[in-house]
């Protein structure tokens, strides 16, 4: 078992690294992929050298950072929620991150570090909101997601209300980054998202243990000496603090973290949050709709969060194909409504 | 006091109702002319009523005729045929936050909307409600397929179920307006749900599908009062549950895409309604369809109401506002619903 998931993570970087190649060859000025080969192995020409670091290997890596991120957190999220279509994005704080995000560029105007504040506050504050509305039980309550819902729709709302006080530039500025969009990451937005990374990830990791023992039922895990409050209670903060460093980075790209977890646990045919496939599933998904996105049209570049609803509509359509019985699994409790 | 003794629970029943029918019928007109009253330029009664009954081609009077007026009326047909639809939507699907925005039917029938706007150009509502038909019932199956289940689903799967949807329409409407600017102009604020700059004659062309679901809905009330008491006590009183399961599709169809095409996609209304007349109602649809058609017009015109005074001098689409109170409202249900886990 353990051997299929190396070789599951192994493919997936294998595919990862080479949409990345072909990513970067894209462009108004186009590179062969031997090129780029030899530009990343520092053997070409000066000017493919510029072009590569200066524009488009930071915005790949941008790409993998944030599918990493944001699959991390739909994979906690889907296991803390014990359902497959309770990703960050479903439950509201995918919106509430943008709202900070959108609240910032409106009334302080636009800095990459402040919108990444205001997206990383936006998200903490609903994910507190939504474990306060959810109930003496909090986060282990089946209202988590329905509730993120209404959250949800609440936010866009607001989010709306900013955009008619903004004025046409913040407006059209906010539009653009509330898609999901890559377009003209360098560097500077590398460092801090990947910073992140490496403080939050480790820990989501430490608890990869007692979070496969959560998705056992809260019963069985207590007996086997999870502590499980505490267990919730840190890895939500740590999955929102996932979710709104992504989202402030590239602005909300939907569907990732609902369908990277899936297709990994799908791929290594093994129960538990698959937190090290899922994070190599992401950053192949984000890298290849943004790849996508510069390739389907000739004329105009596709944000990568309009590839990602796209590719999250296939994803549906496969869902329900082939996995609606295993993959659709709901608590019992909630299975009847009497009239 | 003896005569109040003798006075049973069904006669109480009955004239709650009455009073609760009274009462939503005064709240609509009150709130008829509130709005062609309130707005950016605001008139007094006089005015609207002079308007109504003696116009005589002053300014006020052509604000109301050519503004206020074919706003408020839509704002009507679009708020019965929303709450008409959620109602309808609950009983057949006995899940309590069954609703055509939740749901994601609204946004099937807008995303068929602006595709046949972006290829063929086509921007007359008479027209595209064909295509808003097609997308609402696609869209409805499509949820139904993904996450329902035979008798009473889920609401929690539902609800994903449509959410997930939902974004998928969303996601290529915004891929077709990337791509063809001019629908994207033409489409922005359509596509938030909007009541304001609606010619009325373009509207005629709807009537006929809007009277054809609001029939439907109010003939299935028995038939669901039947289906209500479970699939065997259904057959047992001479009811075929998946008939009118589909005839009940059928009209949500319609009506969602009546809305739909007359003023976008526009959430909650037919989530809150039906939920406050069951409140008074009780359990029979009859009564909850015919209070709901009524009262859904009232909450939508309120939220326009609203969102014409809370922005100052620009106004905000009556989408948003039904988004934010509905959400509320939305939250406030769940918590209150026994079968979703604490």
């Amino acid at each position: 078992m353990r051997s299929r998931v190396t070789a599951v993570v192994a493919c997936l970087a294998v595919a990862t690294f080479a949409v990345a190649v072909l990513a970067i060859g894209t462009g108004d000025y186009p590179m062969s992929p031997g090129a780029v080969l030899r530009t990343l192995a520092g053997q070409g020409s000066r000017y493919d050298y510029l072009i590569v670091t200066e524009q488009r290997l930071p915005r790949v890596l941008v790409a993998v950072a944030v599918g990493v991120a944001l699959a991390v957190s739909g994979a906690v999220f889907q296991t803390l929620s014990r359902n497959p279509l309770g990703s960050p994005d479903v439950i509201g704080f995918t919106a509430g991150s943008a709202t900070g995000g959108v609240a910032t560029i409106i009334i302080f105007g636009a800095g990459t570090a402040t919108v990444a504040l205001g997206a990383i506050a936006g998200g903490l504050l609903t994910g507190l909101v939504v474990s306060v509305l959810c109930g003496p039980r909090g986060l282990r309550s089946d209202r988590l997601v329905l509730v993120g819902i209404g959250i949800s729709a609440v936010l866009v709302g607001v989010n709306s209300l900013l955009l008619t006080r903004a004025t046409v530039e913040a407006a059209s500025q906010a539009v653009t980054w509330q898609v999901g969009n890559l377009a003209g990451r360098g560097w500077g937005y590398l460092w801090p998202i990947v910073v992140a990374l490496a403080v939050l990830v480790p820990v989501v990791l430490l608890y990869g243990r007692p979070l496969l023992m959560l998705e056992m039922g809260d019963e069985t895990a207590t007996g086997i000496g999870v502590d499980v409050d505490r267990v919730r209670r840190v890895l939500f903060v740590l999955a929102v603090a996932l979710t709104a460093v992504a989202v402030a980075t590239a602005g909300p790209v939907p569907f990732v973290a609902l369908a990277a977890p899936q297709l990994a646990k799908r791929l290594t045919r093994r129960p538990g949050p698959n937190l090290v496939p899922s994070a190599v599933m992401g950053a192949l998904l984000v890298v290849l709709a943004d790849y996508l996105g510069q390739r389907i049209l000739d004329a105009s570049l596709l944000p990568v969060g309009v590839v990602t609803s796209a590719l999250g509509g296939a994803y549906l359509a496969w869902f329900l194909l082939l996995g609606r019985r295993s993959a659709a699994r709901v608590p019992r409790s909630s299975a009847r409504v009497p009239r | 006091m003896a005569m109040v003794m003798t006075i049973s629970a069904r006669d109480t029943r009955r004239s709650v109702r009455m009073l609760a029918l009274a009462g939503v019928l005064a709240a609509l007109v009150a709130v008829v002319l509130a709005s062609i009253a309130l707005g950016s330029y605001r008139l007094p009664l006089g005015a609207v009523f002079h308007a109504l009954f003696a116009y005589d081609g002053s300014y006020s009077d052509v604000v109301v005729r050519d503004t206020r007026l074919p706003r408020t009326l839509l704002g009507i047909v679009a708020g019965m045929a929303l709450g008409l639809a959620g109602a309808l939507l609950q009983s057949v699907t006995r899940n309590p936050i069954a609703e055509p925005g939740i749901l994601g039917i609204n946004h099937g029938a807008a995303v068929l909307i602006v595709f046949a706007s972006a290829t063929f150009g086509i921007t007359a509502p008479s027209q595209l409600v064909w295509f808003a038909f097609v997308g609402s019932f696609g869209a409805t199956a499509l949820v139904y397929a993904i996450g329902g289940s035979r008798g009473a689903g889920s609401p929690l799967r539902l609800a994903l179920a449509g959410v997930a949807v939902q974004a998928m329409f969303v996601g290529i409407n915004q891929a077709m307006m990337v791509i063809d600017t001019r629908t994207l102009d033409r489409m922005r604020f359509w596509l938030v749900g909007s009541l304001a700059n609606r010619d009325l004659s373009d509207l005629t062309g709807l009537v006929p599908f809007f009277v054809a679901g609001v029939v439907l809905a109010l003939l299935l009330g028995r038939s669901l009062n039947a289906i209500a008491l479970g699939d065997d006590a259904a057959h047992g009183l001479g009811a075929k549950p998946a008939v009118i399961r589909l005839l009940g599709m059928v009209a949500v169809g319609l009506l969602a895409a009546v809305a739909t095409a007359a003023c976008g996609p526009i959430a909650f209304v037919g989530l809150m309604v039906p939920h406050l007349v069951r409140l008074v109602a009780g359990q029979d649809e009859r009564w909850v369809l015919g209070l709901s058609v009524l009262a859904a017009p009232v909450v939508l015109l309120a939220c326009d109401i609203l969102g014409r005074l809370v922005a100052g001098s620009a106004e905000l689409q009556v989408g948003i506002v039904t988004d934010v109170v509905g959400g509320l409202v939305f939250v406030f249900l769940i918590r209150r619903l026994r079968t979703v886990r604490k």
